[in-house]
């Protein structure tokens, strides 16, 4: 059990409205984008769903796995064990570019190992080999022992997942993981989220700030518009004049200047979400 | 009005956009008056502190010349007699300078952090800020003076009077150190479901190591001389040693004392400049 249950999230920063009652569901092993211009409120959601912001206390709960995250603007106890089981991917890969990549990765270890031990740095051979695993799963064993800021920003973002990983997350929450790097490295990390989500069955949630990326990788995709949900249903069908309809102008943000106007190829096996529709 | 002739003076005046861009260079008047306010409240505080502070006596320095270089001359024959002595009694300085940077460095951690206002809520950063400003606030010497009362004479109440002020002044600097870190590598450390001790260990403390060590380094530099002085008020080291010198009129015994102890410093100096670098 992975799914993701936001009900009616507002979320305010000072007195602008960045969420104003969102409520989307997301099931399990699915792997879903998050499209909008600028300001529309997908990372504050992205942050809301994995507790790093609480919502505004006018109700709304987020749920994830059926165990309460947060309810009205609150922080349940659980947080802190939920947030051991979802992972979660920063546009700015949110390393600690001193320490080794290896040790980058088993923070992830530090929800499910006793606090003494962690805190010490103490990790066993065991959780260090299943670190290895994990960076190699990702195609970047070979760095492990370099400090983080050594890496290219494709290599961070792929160690972050590696940490994911190593969390034994079942659920990932990727902010514009791809929105600082250049195309190839794009591909490559949108490649090993699908990947995860394929052979891990891991529930991927991504922000994306072009839709590009979305019809490519994403069946479905929710698309935000000033704090609301505009669109949810398969990629395929947010052609390039739907979004224009949607965005109006902002739409040419979403849209690579010279992208052909290419229905999205949607991966063999995986359906479209069902929930579709607040378009 | 003079600005401005000579700016755009000898040739075609220069404008852009319909205005004339010579007006940058008008004097701006409220600016002015400020600057020489500044300058005019300064030359009145130093003449409010002349005769407080006893200038009026600066005629003796020409005046009294030759006591001056009487008492100056015993000092350009050291006396390095007793050199064994003064040395064992410099490295004891050393080593209470030594203990006092190392326990004032472990307190700092725990301090430092607590200072932070991106780590911890105002209800606690606000009093153990106040509680490093008394420490700091506090000269070594006063409070070697008051554990000489307490623990005796002797070079324990020079560690305690160096641990004490330099933990005030190393918990500033670390906290320093933490408000500017990058929040999103310990972002990422909470979102893997970590407890806040963790996230200090993971997260903070690798940022900012290079720059405590530096701190730590610099202030060890600082606690050999203010050791020396410490020797002073009985504190134990070189400083009483020289002190007595100084109280029996053996000034070429201080005098060579005064050059182990510079030597030392610039020692010490030297070693740390090398070392922050190193770590920087």
């Amino acid at each position: 059990m992975s799914d993701i249950h936001v009900e009616q999230i507002t979320k305010t920063f000072g007195g602008q409205a960045a969420l104003k009652g969102v409520s989307v569901h997301v099931g399990t092993g699915e792997m879903v984008a998050l499209i909008g211009a600028s300001g529309s409120g997908k990372s504050t959601l992205i942050r809301t769903i994995s507790g790093l912001v609480s919502g505004d206390r006018t109700g709304g709960s987020v749920r994830i796995g059926g165990v309460v995250m947060q309810e009205n603007g609150r922080l349940s106890p659980q947080a802190k064990t939920i947030r051991g089981g979802v992972g979660v991917i920063f546009q700015q890969f949110n390393l600690v570019s001193r320490l080794s990549v290896l040790t980058n990765v088993l923070v992830g270890f530090l929800g499910q190992i006793p606090a003494l031990r962690g805190t010490f740095a103490l990790f066993t051979r065991e959780e260090k080999m299943k670190a290895l695993t994990a960076l190699d799963r990702v195609g970047i064993a070979h760095t492990a022992r370099r400090r983080a800021s050594t890496l290219s920003g494709g290599q961070q973002q792929r160690a972050a997942i590696a940490r994911a990983l190593v969390q034994n997350a079942q659920v990932i929450l990727a902010d514009e993981p791809i929105a600082s790097l250049d195309p190839a490295s794009a591909k490559k990390v949108m490649e090993t989220l699908a990947a995860i989500n394929r052979d891990e069955g891991i529930t991927i949630v991504v922000s994306l700030h072009q839709v590009e990326y979305a019809r490519r990788y994403c069946p479905r995709t929710i698309a935000l518009r000033d704090g609301m949900v505009a669109y949810d249903g398969p990629s395929a069908a947010l052609t390039n004049d739907f979004l224009r309809e949607l965005y109006g102008e902002a739409s040419e943000e979403l849209v690579l200047p010279d992208a052909p106007l290419r229905p999205a190829p949607v991966r063999e096996g995986i359906i479209a979400g069902p929930s579709l529709a607040t378009a | 009005m003079s600005d401005r002739a000579s700016a755009s003076g000898g040739g075609a005046p220069l404008r852009h956009g319909g205005t004339d861009i010579a007006l940058q260079l008008k004097r701006d008047w409220g600016q002015t008056l400020s600057g020489a306010a500044i300058w005019i409240g300064l030359a009145a505080l130093l003449a409010w502190s002349w005769y407080p502070a006893e200038m009026d006596r600066w005629t003796y320095l020409i005046t009294d010349f030759d006591n001056m270089r009487q008492y100056g001359a015993e000092f350009t024959e050291p006396n390095f007699r007793d050199w064994d002595y003064y040395l064992r009694e410099m490295v004891v300085t050393v080593q209470i300078a030594l203990w006092g940077t190392i326990l004032a460095v472990a307190a700092a951690v725990p301090f430092g952090i607590l200072c932070s206002h991106n780590m911890v809520p105002w209800w606690v950063w606000q009093p153990v800020r106040r509680l490093m400003d008394a420490f700091r606030a506090i000269h070594e010497i006063v409070f070697a003076v008051l554990f000489v009362v307490a623990v005796g004479l002797g070079p324990f109440a020079g560690v305690m009077a160096l641990f004490i002020h330099t933990t005030g002044i190393l918990a500033k600097l670390f906290s320093e150190a933490v408000e500017a870190i990058d929040p999103h590598p310990v972002e990422g450390i909470r979102a893997t479901g970590a407890t806040k001790i963790e996230e200090v260990v993971f997260g903070v403390i690798p940022q900012v190591l290079p720059l405590w060590l530096s701190y730590a380094l610099y202030r060890f530099e600082s606690n050999v001389r203010s050791a020396t002085v410490l020797g002073v008020i009985g504190a134990g080291g070189i400083g009483q040693v020289l002190f007595e010198s100084i109280r029996g009129f053996y000034y070429p015994e201080a005098s060579a004392i005064l050059i182990i102890v510079i030597a030392t410093v610039v020692l010490t100096d030297l070693l740390s400049q090398r070392l922050r670098r190193l770590v920087t």
